[in-house]
């Protein structure tokens, strides 16, 4: 058991990552349901009473109420991994990623999973963590439901689905991230 | 028992995205930057996969475990919808780091501040449901 876990703790390659993204994707589908993360968004505001603001949240939420509990999973399994799975070693970046972000002022890439620059508390009343905080949430919650979508809904099931409305959201993902990475994380990093 | 199965479904879905360090906000910036294989590795074969499993569950005609046929929706068409909101959602995905899935994942690992970003993506899911009619789609 003890190797297991110990096997088990290791950084999983891209080839056990992938396929077994694919196999949420099935078990779901056998399931009744469909993979699509950020839905659970729309359906927090619904139960929060959304539908008085707008006929968008105007629906029966309780038929999706098995996807907050799919993602309350996801914070359980997060909440094992990091716990009882947790590697040793630092993200194995590629070296040209850590010199940029050092150029940046991210003082340790790859020592945690998040730059404890940006994600903390005191971060956040900062206007470099306010801005990443709270503007970059703003801009998924958005773009995922006037896309229809994030990288669960069109990404995985859309393209698996070899659905042309998912890969030109998914090519716009990748207009997005490119800009910010490119153009806007620069000046943003360093505010 | 049937919420059970959805709650291991997402715990395994939890783990996978950690064990992967798909949640971690170094190897989004890494992919946008094209300096590693890693995410497009994981995306990849996600899809290359799905793709088969969807081909061959629609040959089959496989049911789900209710006994119903599992069916895909097809997407209504449209261009600016996909490639407007697709843009605003990658914007905010290499801000933070994090798509929706990881957001609840990181929350798991104990980034507590990460609640931040949930809330702020809420606000902003409200506030497309209310200005979505003015927008092209």
């Amino acid at each position: 058991m003890e190797r297991i876990i110990e096997w088990m703790s290791q950084p999983w390659p891209w080839y056990v990552a992938g396929p077994l993204i694919t196999l949420t994707m099935l078990l779901l589908l056998f399931a009744g349901k469909s993979f699509g993360v950020s839905d659970t968004l729309r359906t927090t505001c619904a139960i929060g009473g959304g539908g008085k603001v707008s006929d968008f949240f105007d629906f029966d939420w309780r038929k999706q109420v098995w996807n907050l509990v799919f993602v309350l999973g996801a914070v359980i399994g997060g909440f094992i991994a990091s716990t009882w799975l947790q590697q040793p070693e630092p993200i194995p970046l590629a070296q040209d990623t850590v010199v940029k972000l050092q150029e940046l002022g991210i003082s340790n890439p790859g020592a945690n999973y998040l730059p404890e620059e940006i994600f903390s508390w005191d971060s956040l009343f900062t206007l470099r963590g306010f801005v990443m905080l709270v503007f970059g949430g703003f801009l998924i919650g958005f773009g995922a439901r006037y896309a229809g979508g994030c990288t669960s809904g069109h990404a995985i099931s859309g393209l698996s689905n070899l659905q042309l409305p998912s890969l030109i959201a998914v090519i716009g993902f990748f207009i997005g991230g490119l800009i910010m990475t490119y153009l806007l994380l620069p000046v943003i990093l360093t505010l | 028992m049937k919420y059970f199965t959805y709650l291991s479904i997402g715990t395994l879905f939890g783990i996978i995205m950690t064990k992967s360090q798909a949640i971690s906000w170094y190897r989004i910036y890494e992919m946008f930057r094209f300096d590693a294989f890693h995410m497009y590795g994981i995306i990849g074969s996600a899809v290359i996969l799905g793709i088969i499993s969807v081909a061959l569950i629609k040959k089959y005609k496989f049911k789900s475990t209710e006994g119903m046929p599992i069916s895909f929706t097809a997407k209504n068409m449209s261009i600016p919808r996909y490639l407007f909101g697709g843009t605003i959602f990658g914007l905010g995905w290499a801000m933070t780091g994090a798509c929706p899935g990881p957001i609840y994942t990181l929350l798991g690992t104990g980034y507590s501040v990460i609640l931040v970003v949930l809330l702020s993506a809420i606000l902003g899911t409200l506030t497309y449901g209310v200005v979505k009619n003015r927008l092209p789609h």
